[in-house]
């Protein structure tokens, strides 16, 4: 009977996982009526509680000592900045750790692509691993290979979350007033899609078998890249649309990766969160009179005036 | 690992959650609900825990390093944020000093 303390721990572990979902979602049900709004962020708190404890317990973990300094650091940190700053200060908080969970979710997708071209690389080193001898395979199967819908979500998630990232760090500078002055050139429009097109193919190369570390990194510096010059040309006074549409991104990203990683709170979580922000861009920018296309691409020419 | 079909129905399924909770929100709610699924969307720390966990060359080990310590902030700075917008939504009962620990 060696077998049932794993059984019941991995049930235990899903089981709370589950729970964190559904106090996700009674959470943010309560946050969208004033009456029960100050509750809801309790019980999404100790859903949030739950599942980090409950992740500690996950077999076959490495690093232990590194995720709970990485943990107690950020935990820490974001803590206090978020204590101290006025509460005038709020919505570029708000892009700030939209921007960090953006960050997370292509570190993770980074994370599973390195680990998967490493696998990649064994494979091609050893050519002798006829499927007739499992245990060749067993040998080479060190990093957890992708199967293709893995890959293709793990690609995208990662892709939508340094979009995020990126994008959320030049929302918060902007809103800080790091940086006040829009940067609009001619065919800026072009150059953005050309950027967007760019990261895609490198994405769709990864997809297809190409994975190798220098193709990862230029796949993440086109996506890096195509967020900061997305949001650049955006007025500060449409940067509360552009911060709620970067969390829908994130949720979406986060939802992935969760897929690729077999998480199912996340997948939930993330997916819940990518479409109750999706459309709250829409109410947000209908209440600014605005279309989401008009904030995001209606920055120069005939908008050019109302974001100073 | 989860089947890609039965993961289909889970990201409908959601999806739909998400949009119905918002579907009926106050003007005055948008941006703490943007903050709370802000934070929400911090269980992306449980998963750059695992991926941490997995990693094995000491590059992928920094990687995984960054995005605990971006995901830990995205939970921690989401919750203080949320909570401290919605402070201002405390019902209008007396004793409105007591401050939630």
């Amino acid at each position: 009977m060696n077998w049932l303390p794993d059984f019941i721990g991995h049930g235990a572990i899903k089981a709370c996982y589950f729970i964190a979902a559904l106090l996700f979602i009674l959470g943010l049900k309560r946050m969208s009526s004033p009456r029960t709004a100050r509750g809801g962020i309790v019980w999404a708190g100790y859903g949030m509680l739950l599942a980090v404890l409950a992740t500690f317990f996950l077999p076959d973990m490495h690093n232990r000592g590194l995720i709970v300094a990485a943990v107690l650091i950020g935990v820490s940190a974001a803590w206090w900045t978020g204590r101290r700053v006025a509460m005038t200060a709020m919505p570029q908080m708000v892009a700030l750790y939209n921007g960090m969970g953006g960050g997370a979710a292509a570190a993770i997708g980074a994370v599973e692509l390195i680990g998967y071209a490493r696998g990649l690389g064994m494979l091609h080193a050893v050519p002798d691993t006829s499927p007739l001898r499992p245990e060749a395979w067993a040998v080479n199967a060190l990093p957890p290979a992708l199967s293709p819908v893995e890959l293709t979500l793990g690609v995208l998630g990662a892709l939508i979350g340094a979009v995020s990232f990126s994008g959320s760090l030049v929302a918060f500078a902007k809103l800080q007033g790091w940086m006040d002055r829009r940067f609009v050139f001619a065919g800026q429009r072009a150059v953005n899609m050309l950027l967007l097109a760019a990261a895609v193919v490198a994405g769709f190369m990864l997809v297809l078998g190409q994975a190798s570390l220098p193709l990862i990194l230029v796949f993440f510096a086109l996506a890096l890249l195509f967020g900061l010059m997305m949001t650049l040309p955006i007025g500060g006074a449409d940067m509360p649309v552009v911060i709620s549409l970067y969390n829908a991104f994130t949720g979406l990203a986060v939802s992935f990766e969760g897929f690729v990683l077999g998480n199912e709170a996340m997948i939930i979580a993330g997916m819940v969160v990518g479409a109750a922000g999706t459309l709250l861009t829409q109410l947000m920018a209908k209440a600014m009179n605005r279309s989401i296309g008009n904030v995001l691409f209606g920055s120069f020419g005939a908008a050019g005036g109302e974001a100073q | 690992m989860i089947d890609g079909f039965l993961a289909l129905y889970i990201f409908m399924l959601a999806a739909f959650t998400g949009y119905e909770i918002i579907a009926r929100v106050p003007v005055i709610l948008h941006t703490p609900l943007m903050s709370g699924s802000n934070f929400v969307h911090g269980i992306v720390l449980v998963g750059a825990m695992i991926a941490l966990g997995r990693a094995d060359t000491p590059f992928e080990i920094a990687i995984g390093f960054i995005g605990v310590l971006l995901g830990a902030g995205n939970a921690a700075g989401g919750y203080v944020v949320t909570e401290r917008m919605l402070e201002m939504f405390k019902s209008s009962k007396p004793g409105a000093g007591k401050e939630a620990k």
